[in-house]
């Protein structure tokens, strides 16, 4: 007797919220097209089951001070143009980001403690060079988060740029900024659905629209943690889908900084044979982290070498391709 | 997929006996639901009741195992769609594919390299685990030279890839000794390969069309004509329609206990990838989304090590955390006036942390703490790793008796704990180290005095 197989379909009864980054000339901006993220119906590329109207998309981090830090095979990579943030931003967009992830790190108290001036021109700078919605981070400290990324959202006023980070302790000045000049804001929380979840309760009780607000689950790379990433970000994705509306903001995974600073991507001297080419293993690296939290329901990953820009692109094509 | 317990009383007797030494039929069903019973504690059941219970509590997924000598693949057994839901427990075998038309010679020396790879993490060897042989001549003869010579390269189990049942033949007689996997049996070839299979005692790959029907239509054929061990290639291609496939056979064998799809699956990665990189990132999907055994065209290092890190981590079981023991550890022969870090047990955390310190080549104790098996910031955000226990840790390490300063270096991520630690550990010096491993050794050589 022939066998009848039903394909096995879901009912999910929500979806992850649409998203836009960046406005154009139509919308009051300067930015040569949005980018829409999130709206999934279903679990990542599952074109069988339900809607995925939006690709995820490749944001490029670019810092505004040479990353002395970073590996040599980035330094290698972008050459002269890490030495300025707007030609950098530039060269991103010819090699095919859909977005511009600015990180302030001159503002950090170590790294020369730039602060509100110097921010503003940054801003100004970068955003007249390319035309991709913009991301600005913050350095990570509070005080001098809320000082560089108030300046910023004043700056790219209109242009619907997102915050970074928001974080439990700190997010009300930065919410506030983001009501005020119309932007977006990154909430992010340690690896864990409930603490997501009433991060976002807080920053809506500001009244920030829950279309202004990504989420940022905290990205361990590969061989550091990724699976406790992939797994919250599994269960975040599948208590969108069922209803739960605190968990249905689109996510953002910071891919480019987890993987280059992991030993395998830093270093090159004292390690083992079976690691593989330092260049190669190093971009796999990169690679491998997105890929693997793409397939969990990231909807956009901040990378950093060029190479891994291109990968990342034609595998996005090809799972796109339903 | 399992009976409930009422599911399992209407299947038996109902006479409430007492002989399998509960108190009424129901209360025994609800036991065997719950595996706490044994059925042959009956001495009434039917024999139909029997087979009905016996094929309700075979796994939904066949377990399949390939074989070279002291080297197996066991691959399938799985129970959940996601790991959190519990976890994943047989990973994906990572199979490097050479053609027949290398020559021998070039098979050898592959083959070797293969077998021979060999890298650690986290306290675990990882290795690939097997070879596919494919015949891309076409000629038996050669096919039967190539699984020879890639059998000098010791303990390594084989897929025999080709279309041809003559070669398939005569590639088994090569592996002889073994349990290799035959791949494929199709449409057009299916009795004879089912029959090869048969006499060798081997499992033996189903490939389709892209269609699940047809799949399912020609495992009932290879089943009828006496195959059990069976594996699925679901004939698709590209990473879209390869996920589908997957989650659907996962969906299928799970939520519709569907036995005749309930078999684990092999996806070859390196098919359709425009280049090395394409091959690693779908290899990356097919470890992550199902597959049961995944074939690499691509196997030097710089490709292997991260898939292997990758397989490691969606295998690892969420519900037990890789620890250490919590206790002092002695670094490059610390002396008294050596530096104290602590951090927490996490196994992750204890290899970044002890690597980075041996590395240094600087003279260290380590304190681990028990946080219960998780990373510096969860832990803290948990609670687990606080100044309380970190003072307990200290105070119960016997330290004070080993060291002649009192300086204890916390982790850069938890400096907010070094006033409240101040107050727990009297006459301690907190310190706050660096934030990432990685820039230990600066620290020890450069900031700690």
């Amino acid at each position: 007797m022939p066998v009848t197989v039903n394909i096995p379909k879901e009912k999910w009864t929500g979806r992850v919220r649409e998203i836009t980054l960046g406005a154009t000339s139509a919308e009051g901006g300067t930015r040569g097209r949005k980018v829409v993220v999130g709206g999934e119906a279903t679990l990542p590329f599952l074109h069988f089951e339900g809607q995925i109207p939006h690709r995820p998309v490749i944001a490029v981090e670019v810092q505004d001070r040479y990353p002395n830090d970073w590996s040599p095979l980035l330094l290698e990579a972008w050459g002269e143009v890490a030495k300025d943030p707007a030609a950098w931003a530039k060269k991103a967009e010819e090699l095919g980001a859909d977005l511009v992830a600015l990180a302030l790190k001159s503002a950090s108290p170590e790294a020369g403690n730039t602060g509100k001036a110097e921010a503003t021109a940054t801003v100004q700078a970068v955003l007249k060079a390319t035309t991709l919605p913009l991301i600005v981070y913050g350095p990570g400290q509070a005080e001098k988060d809320n000082e560089v990324l108030v300046a910023a959202a004043e700056a790219a006023k209109g242009e619907r740029i997102v915050l970074g980070n928001c974080e439990d302790k700190n997010y009300r000045t930065i919410v506030a900024a983001a009501l005020a000049h119309g932007q977006l804001v990154i909430a992010k929380t340690p690896i864990d659905v409930n603490l997501a979840k009433q991060l976002n309760i807080l920053i809506s009780d500001m009244r920030l629209d829950m279309d202004r607000i990504l989420v940022d689950p905290t990205t361990g790379a590969l061989g550091y943690g990724v699976e406790y990433t992939y797994s919250v970000m599994e269960r975040l994705r599948l208590a969108a889908l069922t209803g739960d509306s605190m968990t249905q903001q689109p996510m953002i995974c910071t891919v480019g900084e987890e993987a280059w600073r992991t030993k395998e991507a830093k270093v090159n001297t004292g390690v083992p044979a079976a690691w593989g080419d330092w260049k190669a293993r190093s971009i796999n690296w990169e690679v491998l982290t997105a890929m693997t939290l793409i397939q969990a329901g990231a909807d956009i990953v901040v990378l950093r070498h060029p190479e891994s820009i291109a990968l990342v692109k034609r595998a996005i094509d090809q799972l796109m391709a339903g | 997929m399992a009976l409930s317990g009422l599911e399992i009383y209407k299947l038996l007797p109902r006479t409430n006996c007492k002989k399998c030494g509960f108190p009424t039929c129901l209360a025994f069903a609800m036991k065997l639901a719950a595996k706490q019973a044994e059925l042959s504690a009956c001495p009434t059941v039917s024999d139909e009741a029997k087979a009905a219970l016996e094929a309700a509590s075979a796994p939904p997924i066949r377990l399949i195992t390939l074989s070279a000598g002291q080297k197996k693949i066991e691959v399938g057994n799985e129970t959940v769609l996601f790991r959190h839901e519990k976890t994943f427990y047989h990973q994906p075998g990572l199979i490097v594919r050479l053609r027949d038309t290398l020559g021998a010679e070039e098979i050898k020396r592959a083959a070797a390299e293969a077998a021979g790879y060999s890298v650690e993490r986290v306290g675990v060897r990882l290795g690939l685990d097997g070879l596919a042989i494919e015949n891309a001549s076409g000629d038996p003869a050669q096919f039967a030279a190539a699984v020879a010579a890639a059998r000098t390269a010791g303990d390594m189990p084989l897929v025999l890839v080709s279309d041809n049942p003559a070669a398939i033949k005569a590639g088994l007689e090569k592996a002889a000794g073994t349990t290799p996997l035959i791949y494929a049996a199709t449409e057009a070839n299916w009795q004879e390969m089912a029959a090869s299979a048969v006499a060798a005692k081997a499992p033996l790959a189903v490939r389709g069309n892209g269609d699940l029907n047809a799949l399912a239509a020609l495992v009932e054929k290879v089943k009828g004509a006496g195959v059990e061990d069976i594996v699925l290639d679901p004939g698709v291609h590209g990473m879209a329609a390869n996920l589908a496939a997957q989650t659907q056979l996962r969906r299928l064998a799970l939520k519709q206990n569907l036995r005749i799809l309930g078999y684990p699956t092999i996806v070859f990665a390196g098919d359709g990838a425009a280049s090395a990189g394409d091959e690693i990132v779908a290899a990356a999907q097919a470890i992550a989304k199902y597959a049961g055994l995944v074939v690499l065209d691509h196997a030097d290092a710089a490709t292997v090590y991260p898939l292997l890190t990758l397989r490691q981590n969606i295998y690892t079981d969420p519900q037990k955390p890789i620890q250490v023991s919590p206790g002092l550890y002695e670094i490059n022969n610390p002396k008294p006036e050596s530096a104290l870090l602590v951090t927490t047990n996490f196994s992750l955390t204890y290899f970044s942390v002890a690597g980075e310190v041996e590395g240094s080549g600087q003279p260290a104790w380590l304190l681990i703490c028990d946080a219960e098996g998780m990373s510096v910031l969860t832990s803290w955000a948990a609670g687990k790793f606080d100044a309380e226990r970190i003072a307990k840790a200290v105070k119960a390490s016997g330290i004070e008796g080993k060291i002649s300063h009192k300086k204890l270096v916390i982790p850069g991520l938890v400096a907010t704990l070094s006033g409240e630690l101040e107050e727990e550990l009297p006459g301690w010096e907190i310190r706050v180290g660096p934030r990432e491993a990685i820039d230990i050794p600066a620290y020890l050589k450069n900031v700690w005095k």
